[in-house]
């Protein structure tokens, strides 16, 4: 699909001005349906205001941004966020009228607003406070007592209001409304009596209730994780961004004394758009707690700190036997929570010198590799902006929140058409997506009835008239382009973790064959996890996304020998451990014990393998069972880049120092291949960046010299020759400090920009010496070819199909080490359909017997009428960890069917 | 505390059908739950929000905006003085003082027995009557401190039972033309509003 073609507002940004007015004297060229406030902004002319958002639709209700505005009675006061540009209008923002205006709206704000400044949050970084200097009257005629009322009130765990601050703006009741879709916060009352309030028994318990207090233009919101935790003139920040999961919102984060103390969302407009999650915008507490300081060796039940060369020196010993006694006898698990320069450098550590393909950044809960990277990859701007979003994956909502929350704006304000193929129905689906069903394990039977040319049969699960309807929608779209297909963008991840990969993969190929045009957002959640499969962190692929066997000619040239067989998956390669056919595994920040779908295979693997080699930023179950860790920097303490889901690459920066002497997991890589007598080629990440460019096919034309030019804060996606034009951009970004307080100066990353700004493809980057590859660049990996998918075992009257999902916040290294977010954790339950509850006689609430073929577990019973009356729907990795959750019924290949029991 | 009857429920879901979107029965049935309780609790805020679509926090947003709609408890009689400048030239102050010294409550009180709840209000187009007095929504006037005396023992001995129906009734007779339409159509119709 050309990028141009891609219709909405991406296209419109291309249109030329057509509306000439003129602002305070000066004619300025507008765009067609442009509000007056928009059009002064870009002339250079600053009217004040509290309640525009550029991101929210305008209301015109704080009146700040009085202007003149000629009209067919001559000038009159009109609010400039609300009255969108007229051919011929003339505007005057600093007249006398508009001062007054102005002046007297302030003075009106500021009657009850309380003059606390000095103790507010807000103060010194606070929108009324420097409008009330620069266009305020200076000086107050109100000597009466001001409103006084209990606070602060605390709307939700994270959430604390101050409603003597409120200004009543509405762009927290608005946000919730508008962007979140959940108005949980409303005002009530009327006139001096006004208030934000929620409902009394609904606490504000949204995941994106921060982004609430990012946009408040006073102190009346404030978050609980930074309330008095440093003042504005105190804070230093870097552009950087969130790897919390593979959304990559951009961020700025700040730190006060060496500490970090806040994350404020960036407008990235292809992104995030200035909305975080909650789970990003507080999971950096983590930094601070539960950490690796110092390398440590097991002694007894815990661990001995000891020094860097030593720890190298057994890690290596141990790693050099293991490589000595044959080829795949170690094994790497993880790397979703590296940067992109670790991967490289661990991916390749692990090839040339541990020689193994065994490596794998996923821990059997996401997709296969190659159908990740082979399939044509769409952005988040083509998704919003396409015919069709079909999505065939996770609740977004839990799993990738902003992305979730881009679908969910353009579906309810833009009309985007949305088909959610769910066993059990997820958010979009709530806000008016199309929902068809299928029973786990019929997925590609699903896709094979919604793209085959016969007519559909029957799939369990789906209701007839749902398959009809969502083949209609799909044929429809498809049909629209030049190729069959373009225009539709499929989501596709992992939605059920008791339900086989090779399903998804299966219906992804399918999918691909009907319809070659269409593009996929892979919804694999984990912080970097696409930057670690970019970087060759997986069985048969090598960085680039060059497979394997494809790209062995060229990657010997660069990096020497490279092992001769495709090595095995995280699943296979622990079965392998647990049958002590490995001698040393590694772990990447992986923590299989607590993630892998199956914890009692990572317990038999870690106790069957030689040793256990911990990189680790954080002790979790599995580095404390590790005979040897090594600290790693976490996310804000190194810099390189990270690759999200569209396989945009982005810098992330550093901002504080790692604890202890932890070190960026590139340099452990580069340090252990010293340790062997061996040399990774690089020893600053300067040329390991420079390195990536010129070897990784999909990298070209990227290194961290690229990233840092202003133009391309936003990032590149790779590769970038696939991605002509890009798609939605509004102009050049704007920092605005009052849409975003506390924003104002992000410090400049990388090198200024230089000259002719175009990422220059192909012949030698510059400055970068060493010997390059040879021979021509391996081809990308293709699409993979579908195959007749394999039919599910059929269900028992008796039995319920189990449905394992994820959640935001869950026992997670991230979530589990931030003080804020760990009590936000919710029960672990069985959801099913209340006559499953009637049947057994169990209440809503009383615990049950889940039984599977692996095991059994007690969960609370939750009934709930939108589950199907044969699934069992639980969530991964919910409560406290002693007694084994659902996850521990997780085994083997195939759908798992389950039976619940009274206790 | 009460979450919506069989009864009331019927009647909502017959309002709710009555309009193209299903948000604008919002008002309409906060004054039926109101019926029902005498004041809207949160069970019923919680029942209408989901009848209409809305979260709770917006039925309470909209509900706390209207005076005619109480989202606390009050008296069987809520006794509303007219303060607007008619009344208040024919004496609506004196009697406005006379009666929170009659109830012993001041303006926004209920009595103790949970007879009365007194409140002031704006013009309540009773001006003819003026100083003009509601009581749960049925006018009195003009009310000078005798009359309000009298008035409060008349309400309080059951008297007046025939003319000031529970509080929240709007109408006695209901207007159903346009509910029964809609009832025999199919009340779920609502469902599906776009």
């Amino acid at each position: 699909m050309s990028e141009t073609a891609v219709g909405g507002a991406g296209a419109s940004a291309e249109e030329a001005p057509t509306v000439s007015v003129t602002i305070d004297g000066v004619a300025v060229s507008a765009r067609p349906g442009e509000l007056v406030i928009e059009a002064a902004e870009r002339a250079g002319v600053f009217v004040p205001r509290f309640c525009y958002h550029p991101r929210m639709d305008p209301v015109g209700v704080c009146r700040m941004c009085l202007v003149e505005i000629s009209g067919p009675r001559g000038f009159s006061l009109q609010p400039s966020c609300y009255v969108r540009v007229a051919d011929g209008q003339e505007v005057r923002t600093s007249s006398e009228k508009a001062r007054k205006a102005q002046e007297g709206v302030l003075e009106f704000l500021l009657v009850n607003h309380p003059l606390d400044c000095p103790v507010c949050d807000k103060g010194g970084e606070c929108p009324l406070q420097d409008q009330a200097l620069t266009h305020g009257p200076g000086d107050t005629r109100f000597v009466e007592e001001k409103r006084h009322w209990a606070k602060p009130i605390e709307i939700s765990p994270l959430v604390y209001l101050d409603r003597e601050r409120c200004i009543q703006c509405s762009r927290c009741t608005r946000f919730a409304d508008e962007v979140a879709g959940e108005a949980l916060i409303d005002f009530a009352f009327r006139g001096d009596a006004i208030e934000v309030a929620t409902f009394p028994s609904r606490p504000f318990s949204s995941y994106f209730s921060g982004n609430t207090v990012q946009i408040c233009p006073v102190g009346a919101l404030t978050a609980a994780p930074y309330r008095f935790a440093s003042r504005p003139w105190d804070l230093e920040q870097v552009e950087t961004t969130c790897t919390s999961c593979a959304v990559g919102c951009r961020i700025v984060a700040q730190s006060s004394a060496g500490k970090l103390v806040r994350y404020l969302g960036v407008d990235a407009d292809p992104v995030n758009q200035s909305w975080l999650c909650d789970r990003g915008r507080y999971g950096f507490e983590a930094n601070g707690e539960g950490r690796v300081s110092s390398p440590s060796r097991r002694k007894g039940e815990g661990h001995e700190a000891i020094r860097w060369p030593e720890a190298l020196r057994q890690v290596a010993g141990a790693l050099q036997a293991a490589a000595a006694a044959g080829e795949g006898r170690v094994g790497v698990l993880g790397g979703a929570r590296l940067t992109n320069e670790d991967a490289y450098a661990w991916a390749k550590l692990a090839r040339t010198v541990l020689r193994t393909d065994h490596v794998d950044a996923q821990l059997d809960d996401g997709l296969p590799a190659a159908t990740v990277l082979g399939l044509p990859r769409a952005t988040i701007d083509e998704a919003v902006h396409a015919r069709l979003v079909v999505t065939l994956a996770g609740d977004l909502r839990e799993e990738l929140p902003v992305l979730y929350l881009r679908l969910r704006r353009a579906l309810a304000h833009d009309g985007l058409a949305v088909l959610e193929c769910s066993s059990v129905p997820q958010a979009l689906s709530a806000e008016g997506a199309t929902r068809v069903g299928y029973l786990p394990g019929e997925v590609a039977r699903l896709v094979g009835a919604l793209t085959g040319d016969a007519e559909p049969g029957e799939v369990p699960g789906a209701d007839r008239s749902g398959v009809v309807t969502a083949r209609r929608m799909l044929a429809a779209a498809a049909a629209g382009g030049a190729t069959r297909g373009e225009g539709v963008v499929v989501v596709l991840g992992r939605p059920n973790l008791a339900e086989p990969a090779v399903g998804y993969a299966e219906a992804a190929a399918l999918l691909h064959a009907a319809l070659p045009g269409a593009r996929f957002l892979p919804a694999l959640r984990r912080g970097n996890v696409h930057g670690a499969l970019e970087m060759g962190l997986a069985p048969g692929v090598l960085p680039g996304r060059v497979g394997l066997e494809e790209g062995r000619a060229w990657y010997e040239s660069a990096w020497g020998n490279l092992p001769g067989a495709t090595g095995r998956g995280a699943r296979e390669l622990l079965e392998a451990a647990a049958a002590g056919e490995l001698d040393v595994l590694v772990l990447l920040g992986a923590d299989p014990l607590a993630d892998l779908p199956d914890p009692d295979l990572a317990r038999r693997a870690l106790e069957g393998v030689g040793s256990v080699v911990a990189v680790a930023s954080h002790w979790d179950a599995s580095s404390s069972a590790a005979q040897l860790v090594l600290p790693a920097a976490a996310a804000d303490e190194r810099s390189g880049s990270t690759t999200n889901l569209e396989g945009r690459v982005t810098r992330v920066a550093q901002k504080v120092v790692p604890p202890g002497t932890a070190w960026p997991a590139w340099t452990i890589a580069v340090a252990l291949a010293a340790e062997m007598g061996d040399d990774l080629g690089f020893d600053n990440l300067e040329t390991l960046s420079a390195e990536i460019e010129r070897v990784a096919p999909s990298q070209r034309g990227i290194d961290l010299d690229v990233l840092g030019r202003p133009a391309h804060r936003d990032g590149l996606v790779a590769p970038i020759a696939a991605v002509g034009v890009r798609v939605g951009r509004r102009g050049p970004r704007l920092i605005d400090p009052i849409a975003t307080p506390g924003i104002a100066s992000v410090e400049e990353q990388g090198a200024p920009l230089v000259v002719g700004d175009a990422v220059a493809l192909g012949g030698q980057p510059a400055g970068i010496a060493g010997a390059g590859p040879t021979g021509s660049r391996p081809p990308l990996l293709g699409p993979p070819a579908s195959s007749v998918p394999a039919t599910a075992p059929r269900l028992d009257a008796y039995s319920l199909r189990l449905v394992v999902g994820r959640t935001l916040y869950d026992r997670g290294t991230l979530v589990a080490a931030s003080p804020s977010l760990a009590p936000l954790r919710p029960e672990a339950t069985v959801r099913v359909h209340p006559s499953v509850l009637e049947r057994l006689g169990v209440r809503d609430g009383e615990p049950v017997r889940v039984t599977g073929p692996g095991g059994a577990v007690e969960l609370a019973a939750s009934a709930d009428e939108a589950v199907a009356r044969d699934l069992a729907v639980a969530t991964a990795r919910l409560g406290t960890g002693e007694r084994p959750g659902i996850e521990s019924l997780v085994a083997g290949e195939g759908p798992i069917d389950v039976r619940l029991e009274t206790i | 505390m009460a979450h919506l009857d069989d009864e009331t429920r019927r009647k909502a879901l017959a309002t709710v059908a009555l309009y193209p979107e299903r948000r604008s029965a919002l008002i309409p049935l906060c004054h039926l739950a109101q019926a029902q309780d005498g004041w809207l609790t949160p069970e019923a805020m919680e029942d209408i929000a989901e009848l209409v679509g809305v979260t709770p926090a917006e039925v309470r947003g909209t509900a706390t905006f209207y005076d005619m709609l109480h989202t606390e408890p009050v008296g069987r009689y809520v006794v509303a003085v007219c303060t607007n400048i008619a009344c208040m030239l024919s004496g609506a102050y004196e009697t406005l003082e006379h009666a929170e010294e009659r109830l012993g409550v001041h303006v926004g009180q209920t009595t103790e027995d949970g007879m009365f709840t007194l409140e002031d209000a704006e013009c309540l187009a009773g001006c003819d009557k003026a100083p003009c007095i509601q009581v749960n929504h049925r006018f009195f006037g003009p009310v000078d401190p005798p009359a309000l005396d009298r008035l409060v023992d008349d309400l309080a001995s059951g008297a007046l039972d025939e003319v000031v129906p529970p509080h929240g009734v709007l109408c006695r007779v209901e207007r159903t033309v346009g509910l029964e339409a809609a009832g025999a159509a199919g009340v779920p119709a609502a469902e599906e509003a776009p």
